[in-house]
């Protein structure tokens, strides 16, 4: 008769606590991952599509973006070294989009003011393509873009 | 949870060159496994990299970055002895915090 008395009072609490928690917001379900990841946008198979998802018009082409450390042919599409660099000033972003991927945006950087408007990774590509770089600078949308030749494929198997 | 990330935070000039490698396995989601299954994506989706608490570097990840995923860039504004703290969250609601102390 104890016993249960305890593990009722026991069980009773867990889930007050439980409850209380929930109520105050800690435990929100998906809510961890939910740190602004613009789904719709990394949804997108299409420039235009992305731009519209990203919030912005047509870019304008761009010289004053420049691809270092990229590769005019990758061995390996699983692993592609992108280096971009933009010139443009008060840079506020960087997004890397890669055409013929089943999905074309890989990448967003957004880059504060005192960060340079510059980042190095690397991405997988599917087939050969090209690779655009999106800078989005003082609000406007600007583009450049780089072709890559792929060996072996690296979205799939 | 994940391996810890390496970090290198290297002061050049004025200006903080951070390389991180993280270790993450970056499953796109379009791959099968042996019965054709399809086998679900698992990526990395957002990082951070902050420094005496301001954010240096946010990014968002597609599935479309390369397995055990390199990031770098740099900053101005750092010291030596200064830590840098860098964040990754997956889809899956995984976290890694690492930390790194400039040089």
């Amino acid at each position: 008769m104890n016993r249960r008395r305890r593990q009722v009072l026991k069980s009773g609490s867990g889930v007050t606590l439980l409850a209380l928690v929930a109520a105050a917001g800690w435990l929100k379900p998906g809510d961890a991952s939910a740190q602004s990841w613009n789904k719709a946008a990394f949804d997108t198979k299409s420039m235009a599509d992305t731009m519209k998802a990203l919030g912005g018009g047509e870019p304008a082409q761009s010289k004053d973006i420049v691809f270092f450390q990229t590769p005019d042919i990758a061995e390996n599409g699983a692993v592609v070294p992108v280096g971009i660099i933009s010139n443009i000033p008060k840079t506020e972003s960087i997004a890397v989009l890669i055409e013929k991927n089943p999905n074309m945006l890989a990448a967003v950087f957004d880059i504060p003011a005192g960060t340079e408007p510059s980042i190095s990774t690397r991405v997988k590509m599917g087939q050969s393509s090209n690779i655009y770089a999106l800078v989005k600078a003082d609000g406007k949308y600007f583009v450049a873009a780089k072709d890559v030749k792929v060996t072996i494929g690296g979205c799939g198997g | 949870m994940a391996d810890p990330m390496k970090i290198r935070a290297t002061l050049v000039g004025d200006a903080t060159e951070i390389k991180v490698l993280m270790s993450h396995e970056m499953e796109t989601g379009q791959r099968k496994d042996a019965q054709g299954a399809v086998i679900p994506a698992w990526f990395i989706q957002n990082v951070t990299v902050a420094h005496g608490g301001t954010t240096v570097l946010a990014a968002q990840w597609g599935p479309a970055v390369s397995k055990n995923p390199f990031l770098s860039f740099k900053f101005k504004g750092g010291a030596k002895g200064d830590k840098v703290t860098i964040v990754w969250t997956d889809n899956r609601g995984d976290k890694r915090t690492d930390e790194a102390t400039i040089v």
